[in-house]
């Protein structure tokens, strides 16, 4: 009887479609977000994670009704977030049908919305996302999308976000993202150190190899992956076994 | 057979109506006491927190209703802190009761695992089970708490374990419950619902 390592990947949505930014920069047509879902799903994906990466609060009523879209073809957890700054915003995602909320750079604005989401869903369902650049030997919290230096340190950050009810932990690596470099084991290992809620690792994954390296060097609870699972490049039940067959415990059965 | 899924104010409802509509089984939401009291089974789902889950029965003065009906034998199904509302209280919300069918206290996992559990686990099956039946041993389920019910004898089907063993899954006469998210579990999940549904039929 174990605890699986989970496998998620990510839906980053603009517009009702599914788009790939590389290093928080320019975009590209990836496909339809419920087709992926249904894809994945059938997969084996041990959870989905859609996130709106558009600006634009004119896109809201897109993203929930692709969240709703999406949660249709699931019989797994969804979690959705993106542009979540208040209240309001937690309740009209879980009622679209997110299981879970994301937030991010709204919480490092004012941290008290991590106690009233916790407060309001249980800590199960708030996820707190971080994106973490190395900055002079030092790991920092960057907001709005990984523009903005906030000068607070992703380990506190991390420690002050569980205390204040986040259920899990979604970690990015900026340094990381979108450049296959596989993830930032050693980040990852410290924040799954300092806090005692799961750690979902993220940014940079692209060998099979790179998953297994954070579920062992970077003792992550589950790793986060977009690009390389939606060019249908690698099946998330081929990685799902190679991981398994190398120790790592895995659902393999759906 | 319809089912009536208790609509208390919170809770991601739509995943559980999904879950049981996927095999054609009608559902309606039972938000007030007359709709508990005509139900022909029913699934008590829930997530958040213990205290503003009473909170919202007693708010739609659903708990008489639902005692009338676990008394009547009308089946019903424990879901997460559904589960765990069946029990007398939780460390969760001290001095907030729960349902009571079954006695005993809710209480936290231990703090020398990461809390909360989250993620797929298995079980042990330590009885029979009406709602594992045709499902595999080594099958995974999603779980998602912090907080858990310690396994008994009388009503214990099968234990899952985090820290300390807690009961799983729950079967005595008509009342059925399970730790883990059934509607989120895959294809392992859907069976359980399925196997609900049939036991009721």
């Amino acid at each position: 009887m174990t605890l699986a390592r989970r496998i998620i990947p990510c839906l980053d949505v603009d517009g009702g479609r599914v788009v790939k930014g590389i290093e928080f920069e320019s975009l590209r047509d990836m496909g339809d977000p419920e087709e992926h879902a249904a894809r994945y799903n059938r997969e084996g994906a041990d959870e989905l994670v859609v996130l709106d990466i558009s600006a634009s609060r004119d896109g809201r009523a897109t993203f929930l009704e692709t969240i709703e879209r999406v949660a249709r073809q699931l019989n797994i957890p969804l979690t959705a977030g993106g542009g979540i700054r208040k209240m309001e915003d937690g309740v009209a995602v879980t009622r679209a049908g997110a299981d879970k909320i994301t937030v991010n750079t709204a919480t490092v604005e004012r941290p008290d919305l991590i106690s009233e989401l916790a407060q309001q869903f249980g800590s199960q369902a708030v996820v707190l996302s971080m994106d973490v650049k190395r900055v002079d030997g030092n790991w920092e919290i960057f907001i709005r999308g990984g523009r903005d230096a906030t000068g607070i340190g992703a380990v506190a950050w991390a420690r002050e976000g569980a205390a204040r009810g986040a259920g899990e932990i979604l970690l990015t690596s900026i340094d990381r993202d979108g450049t296959c470099s596989g993830f930032d084991c050693e980040l990852t290992a410290a924040i799954a150190e300092a806090v005692r809620v799961p750690v979902i690792a993220s940014g940079g994954a692209k060998t099979f190899d790179d998953f297994l390296a954070v579920f062992t060097d970077g003792r992550a609870d589950a790793a986060l992956a977009a690009s390389i699972f939606h060019s249908e490049t690698e099946s998330i039940g081929a990685l799902k076994k190679f991981l398994a067959g190398r120790g790592v415990p895995m659902r393999l059965s759906r | 057979m319809k089912i009536s899924i208790v609509d208390y104010g919170a809770g991601n409802l739509p995943s559980v109506e999904r879950g049981f509509q996927a095999f054609g089984v009608e559902t309606e939401r039972a938000a007030n006491p007359a709709q508990i009291a005509s139900a022909r089974a029913i699934v008590l789902p829930g997530v958040g927190h213990f205290g503003a889950f009473v909170e919202g029965l007693e708010a739609r003065n659903l708990s008489p209703a639902l005692r009338t009906a676990y008394e009547g034998g009308i089946p019903i199904l424990g879901i997460c802190l559904g589960l765990q509302a069946l029990f007398t209280s939780s460390e969760e919300a001290p001095g907030k009761q729960g349902l009571g069918f079954l006695s005993g206290a809710v209480c936290q996992l231990p703090v020398t695992v990461k809390l909360p559990h989250i993620g797929w686990n298995q079980l042990r099956r330590v009885q029979e089970s009406a709602l594992l039946r045709g499902i595999a041993d080594d099958a995974y389920f999603y779980f998602a708490h912090s907080f858990a019910a310690p396994g008994a004898e009388g009503h214990t089907v099968a234990i899952c374990e985090h820290g300390i063993p807690f009961a799983a899954v729950i079967e005595q006469r008509q009342l059925f419950a399970v730790q883990f998210h059934p509607e989120k579990s895959g294809e392992a999940g859907a069976r359980v619902l399925r196997n609900f549904m049939e036991l009721v039929q």
